[in-house]
């Protein structure tokens, strides 16, 4: 099977290996082969965060460029420096709420303005999904939920390997219990509104 | 995945483990009785998965001051007979590099696993040094895992190996191996042996130079020996695919060609090597007669392609070798898929499946890494600059460490000056006292100063130098993930444990102005470092506060607000202390923004306008 490579980009917080690890379990579960590769480190203090999933076989953890098929960003700008790794053929799912990194004051580089990020990923792919994440999260019962919304969207996307009910599974598997109400909302939520 | 079934999981289930949580049930299917670290990325989730489950796995665990000692509890595991792991960061081997010198000229009783977690392109290092030297300078079979299903496989093989030749194994991972999550095969998880009894057998463990010369000669014949096994193992693989073109690999960059080779179903021979040292030169004579070109893909430093040239050349054969040395493959950094898609086009001379995507043009603004909201270590930097800055001091010299704080080399705290490895801020504070009259500030955690800071306080104090030395005490390690230190009451297994005073250290050396102090109360923290800077002589200050990212309910609910009325958008609290959490809006004005800010009320006594106080 030749792999369906997901990219998710995004600021330390965020809960973006969480994410993954949630997906790739999935996979996992549903006998296909799944590889993934993680930044660790540097994840709690602020800076961008990626994790790669390959669906498929594949030796390396790594997508080549231009190959993914879907790029799930939980930050703007984050989404705009992950452009080497998408083509005319990725989906892109990305949160409209920007998270400024903490030196903007004084750099020389302003932070983009959103429609002009949005442009230059539609440019750049087959489609966009551009969201208010936060809010949705919030909707759901709490902002921490966002990156439940996040994948919820991405099941929604034609041609995503993973059955909406397994990936359920997953996330009841891999969540703490007194907040799984909320996630399994944001999930929905973010479900719907990439099919509605 | 709850991390316990790293333990529980039984034999044949499948686990998405991550590199290092593999690394752990391949120690638990060894059997291994006695495991010991010191915390560093990339290896750091072995030990955290390991606090989490030694105690119910009848294995010790403990995260040592530092890796030599880690090292030296192994060894000494060992040749009690229990199989002992250690396990570290590249740049911790040169620490524990001394007595891992040793370990095989003195030979081992028990299996003995060493892991060295190589960082290509350094996510987290101050250097990419390649530890596939480390293998050849002390004479230690290495071997090189993929991926994470390998690298369980591997450590149950390198155990026996060990213990057939008696022998510690060398395992080199990289950060994309320790770091990659695959699906992983469960074997059985083997009893662990705790109780073990030392032999005393001076001529074999006791290296003076007549018994050395012994060992050295003993231990020169077993890597001969042992070249047999390389030479023959199943676990170097050949991989035929008909052609000219062979490729020569190992580690993480083997599945990169595996990928680009498979994806455009290329005529290329490849040779992967898992056991990579002693250098099994036979099987790759074999590899390589038939071909005409042989390209050698390894990170970092052209290590297999030297060896490649010294057979072809002690063979007098004729072929042509590609790799680092004539430039197809880059000399630094990691590789990637399409640096061995571009190398392929090269040699091959052919065009392969790729896309050529471009950075964005819009230009992005960086997103550093820094310190958390609420941050300890911020409230330092800003006292410490705002009492040099009250003295009138000019060229202040920071020498700093290795630790969170680093990240005080960004602006606006300039805090970091000069830096080398772990424990240079007071070594080198030593140097440059006796090099400059200028005034000079060392900052180092407190896991770093148990680590390496004691040695040069000694020093220090004793050739009467002359510099601030401020203990950054934030009661954890905090940079990998928050392990427990001799500072703390707990040790690696989460047992009550003695609790090691810097305070008590520090008077012990005879250093004559110490003084602790909480660095979220400013005025006393100022007050504190002008004191310590116009001390003749070492003075030690402890800046005491936990990490913000220790789960703390004192915090409370109570939220912090900018009094629009007061504030006069001065920027003190935007641009001098510089808070994540603090934020202006389109239209400049000054926020809090409640979801990160962690109470630490800093910025409440640095407003110069009173400006800053508690939500109603």
């Amino acid at each position: 099977m030749k792999p369906y490579n997901i990219y998710i980009s995004g600021v330390g917080g965020q809960g973006i290996i969480k994410t993954s690890t949630v997906i790739g379990e999935a996979a996992m579960k549903s006998s296909m082969p799944v590889v993934m590769s993680e930044v660790h480190g540097m994840a709690q203090r602020g800076g961008g965060v990626s994790t790669e999933l390959k669906i498929g076989d594949s030796f390396s953890s790594i997508i080549e460029k231009g190959s993914a098929d879907i790029l799930i960003s939980f930050e703007p700008v984050e989404a705009l420096r992950a452009i080497p790794k998408i083509s005319n053929k990725t989906s892109v799912i990305v949160n409209k709420c920007p998270i400024y990194p903490f030196n903007i004051r004084e750099s020389e580089i302003a932070y983009p303005n959103i429609e002009i990020i949005l442009e230059e990923l539609n440019n750049n792919s087959k489609e966009v999904f551009a969201l208010d994440a936060n809010k949705i999260a919030n909707e759901s019962g709490h902002q921490l939920s966002m990156n439940m919304v996040m994948m919820g969207s991405a099941t929604a996307i034609n041609g995503f390997p993973l059955k909406k009910e397994i990936i359920i599974d997953s996330m009841k598997a891999n969540l703490p219990k007194n907040s799984l109400d909320i996630n399994l909302k944001a999930f929905e939520n973010g479900f719907n509104f990439v099919k509605s | 995945m709850n991390i316990q079934e790293v333990l529980k999981a039984k034999e044949n289930e499948q686990l998405f483990l991550l590199g290092n949580e593999a690394t752990v049930r391949g120690a638990l299917e060894s059997g291994v009785g006695i495991a010991a670290t010191y915390p560093g990325t990339p290896s750091s989730e072995i030990g955290d998965v390991l606090s989490k489950i030694a105690e119910d796995a009848g294995i010790y665990f403990e995260f040592s001051t530092n890796e030599k000692v880690a090292l030296e509890v192994a060894a000494a595991a060992s040749v009690s007979g229990i199989r002992s792991f250690t396990f570290m960061k590249h740049v911790g081997l040169n620490v524990a590099s001394d007595s891992f010198m040793s370990v095989p000229y003195t030979s081992v009783e028990a299996g003995m696993v060493i892991l060295s977690a190589d960082d290509p392109s350094m996510f987290s290092s101050q250097n990419e040094q390649d530890n596939r030297y480390y293998a050849r300078l002390a004479n230690i079979p290495m071997v090189e895992p993929s991926n994470p299903q390998e690298i369980k496989d591997i450590m149950k093989y390198s155990y026996d190996l060990s213990e057939k030749f008696k022998i510690p194994i060398l395992m080199r991972t990289t950060t994309r191996v320790s770091h990659m999550r695959g699906v992983v095969n469960m074997g059985d998880v083997m009893e662990p042996k705790r109780e073990g009894f030392f032999k005393r057998d001076p001529k074999r463990f006791v290296p003076v130079p007549s018994s050395a010369r012994v060992m050295h000669k003993v231990l020169v014949e077993k890597m001969e020996n042992l070249k047999q096994v390389t030479n023959n193992s199943p676990l170097n693989q050949i991989f035929n695919r008909k052609g000219k073109v062979g490729v020569i690999t190992s580690g993480g960059a083997f599945n990169y060609v595996m990928d680009v080779i498979v994806e455009n179903q290329l005529e290329v021979n490849v040779l992967k090597l898992t056991l990579t040292y002693p250098f099994p030169d036979e099987l790759v004579l074999k590899f390589i007669k038939d071909l005409d070109t042989v390209i050698v893909v390894e990170e970092v430093d052209p290590i297999m392609e030297n060896e490649l040239l010294s057979i072809i050349g002690k063979n007098g054969l004729k072929k042509i070798v590609h790799g680092k040395l004539d430039g197809t493959l880059p000399m630094i950094y990691e590789y990637s898929p399409n640096i061995i898609i571009d190398a392929m086009e090269s040699v091959l001379d052919k065009n392969l499946t790729k896309y050529d995507t471009d950075e964005s043009p819009i230009k992005l603004p960086e997103r550093p890494p820094t310190l958390c909201p609420g941050c300890p270590h911020r409230a330092a930097y800003f006292s410490v600059k705002r009492a040099a800055k009250l003295l009138k001091l000019e060229d202040v010299i920071y020498p700093t460490d290795i630790g969170c704080y680093t990240l005080g080399v960004s602006s606006p705290y300039n805090a970091a000056d000069y830096l080398l490895s772990m424990g240079s801020s007071i070594g080198t504070s030593c140097g440059f006292s006796k090099a400059t009259n200028q005034s000079i500030v060392s900052f180092i955690g407190d896991s770093t100063f148990f680590h390496a800071g004691i040695p040069p306080l000694i020093n220090a104090v004793h050739n009467k130098d002359r510099f601030v030395l401020v203990i950054l005490d934030n009661r954890t390690t905090a940079m990998t993930g928050g392990q427990s230190n001799p500072g703390l009451p707990v040790d690696g297994m989460g047992l009550e444990s003695p609790e090691i005073s810097i305070e008590q250290i520090v008077k012990a050396t005879g250093v004559q102005f110490l003084r602790t102090i909480n660095p979220l109360s400013v005025r006393k923290a100022q007050e504190t470092f002008k004191e310590a800077l116009e001390f003749e002589g070492v003075s030690v200050v402890i800046s005491k506060h936990p990490c913000m990212l220790i789960k703390n309910d004192k915090r409370g609910e109570k939220f912090l607000e900018v009094n629009q009325d007061k504030c006069d958008a001065c920027s003190v609290c935007l641009e001098e202390l510089s808070c994540t959490a603090i934020f202006t809006d389109e239209d400049g004005i000054v926020h809090i923004d409640p979801q990160l800010c962690n109470k630490c009320n800093v910025c409440v006594q640095v407003c110069p306008e009173k400006a800053i106080g508690i939500k109603k």
